[in-house]
């Protein structure tokens, strides 16, 4: 590897999407992702996740304003049209220390979307000595997903959701996306997923504004336990093999992921709370 | 038509390593030295937007000395090199040697083949699971590196500032210790380096992936007052 220098009119500066362009094709897996399938006949993903081509597909994530931050939470399940491809992936990552990303949708170019965005962050951060703002680090993922617009026609649709703490206004921020790339800023929560719906539902009916951490925790558990209820895509906590969502908050102190026990007893929690069983008489 | 003067290669580069080293000594130095729970960069630097030492990667940090504009470039370099190759194979095959040595490459070839050589200095520190791990790898203006042991000099006034530095070497080796020690070897006899004109960043061992920090004003006035 030779060391990367550009003369000033060819400079890609602190992008490093424009770098890996500069460097070689094939440098950006996620432009290279080959899809075998026809695209004429390919669903999207949307409307059919795992399509016809046995591709994983993530599911439900949620993100939740609270009083000094944003919870951001999502299933551990992948799934391969009706099967199950993993019972324990992960779907909500850091972005940078502020930020979090969580990923819908074909389940292999999300993740290396994620890397792609996360490496963008930090190579800006450490080649201009500052970090990019709130709402910056959201256009840059609003414009990985439109570069990625071709796959999703495709069946390869990737819904990204993205939070942050936002340290100009000292709050949490939320930004939500379509497979255009088109990035909308939600003022109090968003689901994104198959199993979103009874997710959102679950939110609104519980969502007071200015709640705390604790609330705000408890609250996307109880979603993701109504989605995973719900849609056979999204996966509950699975107390066999302990496997429990990735549960996390961004706030002034940046981001943390909440530790496997106490989303265990949160769920635990929940559960004892509420009586599933069917009477028989 | 008058022919083109002969001038022998050794006096080429002659002129060329004398020409570097004045540009270097214009600036002010930087010394790097390896401590307990790390490494620590000092950079005599008036400015807070300019930097001189900088973070490339995760466990690897840059220090340079000499024209700004040319260090930078090669700061810059460095992280798109880095954070190239941690994307395409792994974080963890990242390392300073190899780093070193594309600078070396670059600085060695524009040095024999341009007209005119960087006038630079740079230093490419890694930081080891342990203090036997910690690498420092120096080099100069004409690709020259070497791999220094416990600590290294870098700029105009270096000979200086290494003989007030090995004298001086502090036996403890808390950071609260060696700074000052680094501080006063900068200095010299005759000036007093405040805060102001300090930037110091530390490869620390306490924290986690991304182990480069910099050492800000308030801290660094703690550290010093010691």
């Amino acid at each position: 590897m030779n060391l990367p220098l550009f003369t000033p009119d060819a400079d890609p500066g602190p992008n490093f999407m424009g770098l890996i362009d500069k460097i070689g094709p094939g440098f950006n897996r996620l432009k290279s992702t080959v899809v075998a399938d026809d695209p004429k006949s390919s669903p999207i993903a949307g409307a059919n996740p795992g399509g016809t081509v046995g591709i994983p597909h993530g599911t439900t994530v949620i993100a939740v304003r609270y009083r000094s931050g944003v919870v951001i939470a999502g299933d551990r399940r992948a799934t391969e049209g009706v099967s199950i491809a993993h019972r324990a992936i992960e779907k909500v990552f850091p972005a940078d220390k502020f930020s979090a990303v969580a990923i819908a949708g074909a389940a292999g170019p999300a993740i290396e979307m994620v890397k792609l965005f996360q490496t963008q962050l930090e190579h800006y951060e450490k080649v201009e000595g500052s970090s990019l703002s709130l709402e910056g680090k959201a256009n840059q993922l609003s414009q990985m997903v439109r570069s990625h617009f071709p796959l999703a026609l495709q069946g390869l649709a990737i819904i990204p959701l993205f939070a942050g703490y936002d340290a100009k206004r000292s709050a949490g921020r939320i930004f939500s996306y379509d497979v255009t790339g088109g990035r909308y800023e939600e003022s109090e929560f968003h689901t994104t997923g198959s199993g979103s719906r009874s997710a959102r539902t679950t939110i609104k009916l519980g969502y007071k504004e200015g709640f705390s951490l604790d609330d705000a925790v408890r609250l996307a558990i109880k979603a993701l336990y109504e989605a995973a209820d719900d849609d056979a895509a999204t996966g509950g906590p699975d107390i066999i093999r302990d496997i429990f969502p990735i549960v996390a908050k961004v706030d002034d102190e940046g981001y943390s992921a909440l530790d496997r026990d106490s989303v265990k007893s949160y769920f635990t929690e929940l559960i004892s709370h509420r009586d599933n069983s069917v009477v028989e008489d | 038509m008058t022919m083109p003067y002969y001038v022998a290669p050794e006096q080429i580069l002659k002129d060329r390593a004398e020409y570097a080293q004045k540009g270097i000594a214009r600036g002010r130095s930087l010394i790097a030295a390896l401590y307990g729970d790390g490494i620590l960069l000092v950079a005599e630097n008036p400015s807070r937007t300019l930097h001189k030492i900088s973070e490339i990667y995760d466990r690897v940090a840059f220090g340079g000395v000499g024209k700004y504009n040319e260090f930078d470039q090669l700061r810059v370099a460095g992280i798109r090199h880095a954070d190239t190759k941690g994307y395409a194979y792994s974080r963890e095959d990242v390392d300073a040697r190899s780093l070193a040595n594309v600078y070396a490459q670059y600085l060695g070839q524009v040095f024999t083949h341009e007209m005119k050589p960087l006038e630079v200095e740079i230093l490419v520190a890694e930081l080891g699971d342990s203090q036997a791990g910690d690498r420092m790898y120096h080099i100069s203006y004409d690709g020259t590196v070497v791999d220094r042991e416990s600590f290294a000099v870098l700029g105009g006034d270096a000979e200086a500032i290494t003989e007030r530095f090995s004298e001086s070497l502090p036996t403890d080796d808390g950071l609260a210790r060696i700074l000052p020690v680094c501080v006063e070897a900068l200095q010299g006899p005759e000036r007093l380096l405040t805060s102001k004109e300090l930037e110091v960043g530390v490869l620390d061992r306490n924290l986690a992936r991304r182990f480069f920090r910099r050492i800000e004003e308030q801290e660094l006035q703690q550290l010093l007052q010691k």
